[in-house]
């Protein structure tokens, strides 16, 4: 992907209990909702704790590493604001949380399950950014 | 002894791609068949329940149907997932007493009005209301190009699918059952179109390596209209009545319609599992005492996900079950007779119950022998139905 080119991708779709993340991929932080009362990091973020229903909540920097979990390529019809057909992944986070992404840096014949990835970030053509995932350094984990 | 509800009738407009009319005149074009088909004047409804996404009113519906005093509305969360939840909801209003004679419906234009299926624009600025479809795709899925029901769904899937081994030659099986029953059955937009297993893999993908064309529902026209009043009333209509054994809803923590990808076990359904426990536990049925399962199909892995969490087979083993004519009419368990949401129409799970009501009174176009019971799923709600 060349860094010249007009970036197409849609932007995401920013709510008040989840513009912190938005917000953060942006500038360039992976963030994660936690409770500051019980701890749990929780994603999708949600205005209230679903453990402690404490309404205090932080925001902590994820170590941006995970697996993919589960991978599809949308065919057709084809997506809104791509060049090409993208890898779409299910990361599970090393926090234990998952999020919906793409896998890039990947061929599609080369994809599988279970593949060591870190974010890198995108973006979109509203000048805003999402996370999307690379092979980490080192390669496969199983 | 136990209080009963029972669906007393049934109704729908034809299944097209273009019905030329609006999306209230089906709904009460649907509702008028249905309260005929009962023996009910549209005057004496006082519960209407339908689920969300549909565009239809309420009171724009009673206004057609010259319903005198409205008493009782609901309108259930979850799009097509809430489908069977009408039933349920219907049969809980009835024997509470809440109202008397329930009409739910469902119509849609959802094919020449706009494309059910087609990618969404994500919305840009201001305020974006998904309550009520019971899914964060807008928000966690668009901007990494997963804009489809499809590509929702087979997110989660693939997972399974890589557990258990199961390919997308496996899910054909689904695909040529369904269709071979749609084939025969005159109220299908596929009638007289049976399909073959190369047929299913020679149609284009959709999602890789998950879905092809031929594993999906359709966009379809149409309206479906179901009338519930209690078992008791109902005996004295003009149809037999289709008891409603035992319905239930199930929405378990971390569960989302579609997008369901933040629960423990991407390898199961549990809002399923939690449906067929309180199924089962409500009847004192088993799986075996079921001799038809109508599954909400809009894709064929939602058809395996479902034969396990009801228990018909074992976890990981549907992609066996399903072969050698197993769903079909005559074999072991009948599943989807009418040709279900991928052969008949996507009613959006109702006219997966009305089929079973057809079934139930041995006036099915692909009739099974002997029906007692009739197990009816959409996921997130179900329901047991008998003739006796």
């Amino acid at each position: 992907m060349s860094n010249e080119t007009t970036p197409i991708r849609p932007d995401p779709v920013f709510t008040p209990d989840a513009a912190f993340f938005w917000e953060g991929v942006t500038r360039g932080e992976l963030l994660g909702q936690r409770c500051s009362d019980c701890m749990k990091i929780t994603h999708p973020p949600r205005p209230m704790c679903p453990v402690c229903h404490s309404i205090k909540r932080e925001t902590v920097k994820l170590s941006g590493r995970g697996i993919v979990t589960s991978w599809v390529i949308p065919r057709h019809p084809a997506p809104i604001g791509f060049a090409e057909a993208p890898i779409v992944a299910l990361i599970e986070l090393e926090e234990g949380i998952r999020m919906v992404s793409n896998v890039i840096d990947v061929a599609p014949d080369a994809m599988k399950n279970g593949i060591a990835v870190e974010v890198r970030y995108a973006p979109t053509k509203g000048g805003k950014a999402v996370p999307v995932f690379a092979p980490a350094k080192g390669g496969a984990r199983e | 002894m136990s209080k009963f509800a029972a669906i007393a009738g049934i109704g729908q407009t034809e299944f097209s791609k273009a019905s030329g009319r609006s999306e209230l005149q089906l709904a009460a074009e649907a509702s008028k068949a249905a309260l005929d088909d009962a023996g009910i004047d549209p005057a004496d409804v006082d519960g209407m329940i339908t689920f969300t996404i549909d565009n239809s009113d309420e009171i724009g519906l009673t206004r057609c149907l010259g319903v005198k005093d409205l008493g009782y509305t609901a309108r259930i969360p979850g799009g097509g997932a809430a489908s069977v939840a009408t039933i349920h909801q219907a049969a809980a209003a009835i024997n509470s007493g809440a109202c008397e004679v329930v009409l739910v419906w469902r119509a849609m234009n959802e094919r020449s009005q706009y494309r059910f299926g087609q990618p969404m624009a994500p919305p840009s600025g201001g305020v974006v209301n998904i309550a009520g479809n019971g899914t964060g795709s807008l928000l966690w899925c668009m901007p990494f190009g997963a804009q489809t029901p499809a590509s929702w769904g087979a997110l989660a899937t693939q997972h399974y699918m890589n557990t258990y081994g199961v390919t997308n030659g496996d899910l054909g099986y689904v695909s040529v059952a369904q269709r071979k029953h749609a084939a025969t059955n005159p109220l299908a937009w596929f009638y007289g179109k049976p399909i073959t297993l190369e047929d299913h893999q020679a149609s284009k993908w959709i999602i890789e390596p998950v879905l092809r064309l031929l594993d999906c529902c359709q966009e379809s026209d149409g309206g479906v209209a179901i009338v519930v009043t209690s078992l008791e009333r109902a005996k004295d209509l003009k149809r037999k009545p289709i008891r409603i054994v035992s319905s239930a809803q199930s929405i378990p923590a971390e569960v989302e319609v579609i997008s369901n990808y933040y629960h423990a076990d991407l390898n199961v359904m549990p809002e399923a599992q939690g449906v067929a426990k309180r199924l089962y536990q409500r009847s004192g049925l088993t799986p075996k005492d079921m001799q038809l399962a109508m599954i909400y199909d809009a894709f064929t892995p939602q058809v395996l996900y479902q034969l396990e969490a009801f228990g018909f087979c074992d976890q990981g083993e549907a992609k066996d079950f399903i072969k050698g004519g197993n769903i079909e009419v005559g074999g072991g368990l009948p599943v989807n007779t009418n040709g279900g949401l991928i052969g008949e129409a996507y009613i959006h799970g109702m006219n997966n119950i009305t089929e079973a009501v057809r079934q139930l009174r041995g006036t099915a176009s692909n009739q099974v022998a002997k029906m007692t019971n009739a197990l009816v799923s959409c996921g997130m709600a179900g329901a047991i139905l008998s003739n006796s």
